[in-house]
């Protein structure tokens, strides 16, 4: 079995984010990368199932700032391969993303055959979800989302995914493989790998490198950005001050305002 | 020795190992250790199982998590065996490797401080925001390079968590009043990393011993003044190994030093009755059990009571070895937490204020004493802090 997990890099929302000059980006000399937090339990769902079942994993990813840190913890947590796609331009999107990695699937040597690819089903800059299914589509397999367990059937031509829907419903999808699963959790958080088993992976594993591919019609967005700007306030918060009896009348005198009591 | 080069497998070859194997089987560590009675293998079956070679037992169970590198069970050795320095962190790496699923709160914290410098996920780029609200000039060296007498190391919880930060704008202020040279590295400081051998990691510590010693060389200063306990025992004991070879000072004896210039600044009087937690890193591990003392003795006003347990025998918050983490796993395992058990015995003294020098105990105690009703009858400050107070503006 060979699992295929793509990986991509997400601003770092615990740090500031700044809107570049023209308005509409992110200021890229302020962006700190993560690793995307569904494409993190993307391969840990992959680990668990080459855990369950044997086989091999290759992390995939698109070059970006930190992306060899992700690389290598990838490798040190239990990836049997790990790959970057290089030299792109800058402000590629989604949809080229997505023909990105469907090419370099198809073309790298080692890639192909793969059972399952697993990504994340959502990143905080693709928040439509687009990447699954759009590689689903290029490389005319099947696809599922938001999926939060798979299992694979003894037979190796089927794999059993879980989706949670809303109401506590649960419902459980065959799925024909190879196939594209969207993931949103993987069975277990992910894990931790101790620090010394990634610096020994940075000495002992070679991070592969793919050209990027040129697409035929240059895979152009559909969809331009007009303007990217911060939420305004649109009211706020009324701190009670003083002592809780003095804090406390005012608030009833508040709920009698507003016709509460 | 560095200890830092020692494995479990190369152990019995090393003096430290030899000496391990002394070992009288007496239990004085277990019976001091604060968790003992939880551990299915508390410090001396520890010991009895690597003379039978039977470590991996160890490690594939739990026993080491509830060990909070206190240095009780160093300090009690009739031997003088280095428990919590040398074996316990050996123990706990393996313990990391082998346990299924490392608690969830236990790894936020180490994640967290590889890639942000700091336990708590907070923005690597505001660790020095505290600095605006100082009300003294506090240089950082980034912005000013001219050397300085001390680089004042101020640490992940006195940089971020609120209560922290009145203890580092305490410090400040003492600073800027004894006419202390100082500097600070701001944002360019990381987590000094103790909590790497000691709490599992050492591949977390080692990675952030590199990165402060580099940012260390950048700049001239005579000696390093840190506010936290932890970041003194690892710049004591770890990064000598990476030439770490400036003068060291923890704040509360650097303060202490500072005493005869201090004690005239000190005009306000605080009616207080105070009792002082010994930090297990300051006390236990370094013997600076008067130099606290004798700060609070010199605030006018101020009456110091002692707990039962008090000096070598203070009861651990039980914040250390990575226990700061891991309060929500032992509240699932149903074991007191020790920050309770320290409270109780500090309320008993009939005391209201609980003095400590460690900025893990501030929220620990603050914590605790709301948990068991007695947040009414006694408040928690650092020493710094309670300094800061006696001071008239």
């Amino acid at each position: 079995m060979h699992i295929l997990v793509l990986m991509k890099m997400a601003p770092d929302v615990v740090e500031d984010l700044e809107i570049a000059s023209d308005g509409k980006a992110l200021d890229p000399d302020y962006l700190r990368m993560i690793l995307s937090e569904s494409d993190d339990h993307a391969l840990e769902q992959a680990l668990l199932l080459k855990e369950r079942h044997g086989g091999k994993v290759t992390a995939l990813a698109m070059d970006a700032p930190e992306v060899d840190d992700a690389l290598f913890t990838a490798a040190a947590k239990g990836a049997d391969r790990v790959m970057k796609i290089v030299d792109m331009d800058a402000g590629f999107t989604t949809r080229q993303a997505a023909r990105f990695f469907s090419q370099v699937i198809a073309d790298e040597p080692g890639l192909q055959p793969v059972d399952l690819i697993l990504t994340g089903v959502q990143a905080i800059d693709d928040l439509d979800g687009l990447i699954a299914p759009l590689v689903a589509d290029e490389l005319r397999m099947p696809y599922l989302g938001i999926v939060t367990g798979v299992h694979m059937d003894a037979s190796g031509k089927t794999a059993h995914a879980i989706k949670e829907f809303p109401a506590g419903i649960r419902g459980e999808f065959e799925i024909k493989l190879p196939a594209v699963l969207g993931i949103q959790a993987a069975e277990k958080p992910p894990r931790y790998v101790p620090v010394a088993k990634v610096r020994t992976a940075m000495k002992s594993v070679k991070i592969e490198r793919a050209q990027t591919p040129t697409l035929a019609d240059g895979g152009w967005p559909l969809v331009d950005v007009v303007e990217m700007r911060r939420n305004e306030p649109a009211g706020h918060a009324e701190i009670l001050e003083g002592t809780p009896e003095a804090a406390s009348g005012r608030l009833c005198g508040i709920l009698a305002e507003r016709g509460l009591f | 020795m560095s200890t830092c080069s020692v494995t479990l497998e190369t152990l019995p070859r090393h003096p430290e190992g030899k000496e391990i194997l002394t070992c009288l089987q007496c239990g004085a560590c277990s019976g001091t250790c604060p968790y003992g009675e939880v551990m299915e293998f508390p410090p001396r079956r520890i010991i009895a199982m690597m003379r039978a070679g039977m470590l991996e037992k160890v490690f594939t169970s739990d026993s080491l998590l509830a060990c909070v590198a206190c240095y009780a069970c160093m300090a009690k050795c009739p031997r003088g065996i280095r428990l919590t320095e040398i074996l316990l962190p050996l123990m706990k790496e393996q313990t990391l490797a082998h346990l299924p699923e490392l608690p969830g709160e236990l790894q936020r914290a180490l994640q967290n401080t590889l890639r942000y410098g700091n336990p708590m996920g907070e923005p690597s780029r505001k660790r020095a925001a505290w600095v605006k609200t100082a009300g003294v000039p506090i240089r950082i060296f980034a912005e000013d390079r001219r050397p300085a007498d001390a680089l004042w190391f101020v640490e992940c919880y006195t940089s971020y968590y609120p209560r922290g930060q009145d203890n580092s704008r305490a410090t400040a202020r003492l600073f800027y009043r004894l006419g202390i040279d100082f500097a600070i590295l701001g944002n360019e400081e990381k987590c000094a990393g103790e909590c790497g051998r000691l709490t599992w990691e050492p591949g977390l510590f080692e990675t952030l011993m590199d990165y402060n010693m580099a940012v260390f060389q950048k700049y001239q200063f005579n000696r390093v003044v840190t506010s936290c306990p932890h970041a003194h025992n690892a710049f004591k004991n770890r990064y000598p190994a990476l030439g770490f070879n400036w003068g060291l000072e923890h704040v509360t004896p650097f303060l202490a030093k500072h005493l005869d210039r201090l004690k005239p600044l000190l005009t306000r009087k605080l009616p207080y009755a105070v009792t002082y937690h010994d930090s297990c890193c300051l006390g236990r591990q370094n013997e600076f059990y008067e130099a606290p003392r004798q700060l609070l003795r010199a605030i006018p006003g101020v009456k110091l009571i002692e707990m039962v347990h008090n000096r070598v025998n203070a009861i651990c918050c039980g914040g250390g070895g990575g226990g700061m983490w891991l309060d929500t796993y032992f509240k699932a395992k149903g074991y007191e937490r020790l920050s309770e058990r320290r409270v109780k015995e500090a309320v008993a003294t009939g005391a209201d204020v609980l003095a400590v020098s460690c900025p893990y105990e501030v929220s620990r105690f603050e914590d605790a004493l709301k948990v068991l009703g007695y947040d009414k009858r006694m408040i928690v400050r650092d020493v710094t802090e309670l300094l800061a107070e006696a001071m008239e503006e």
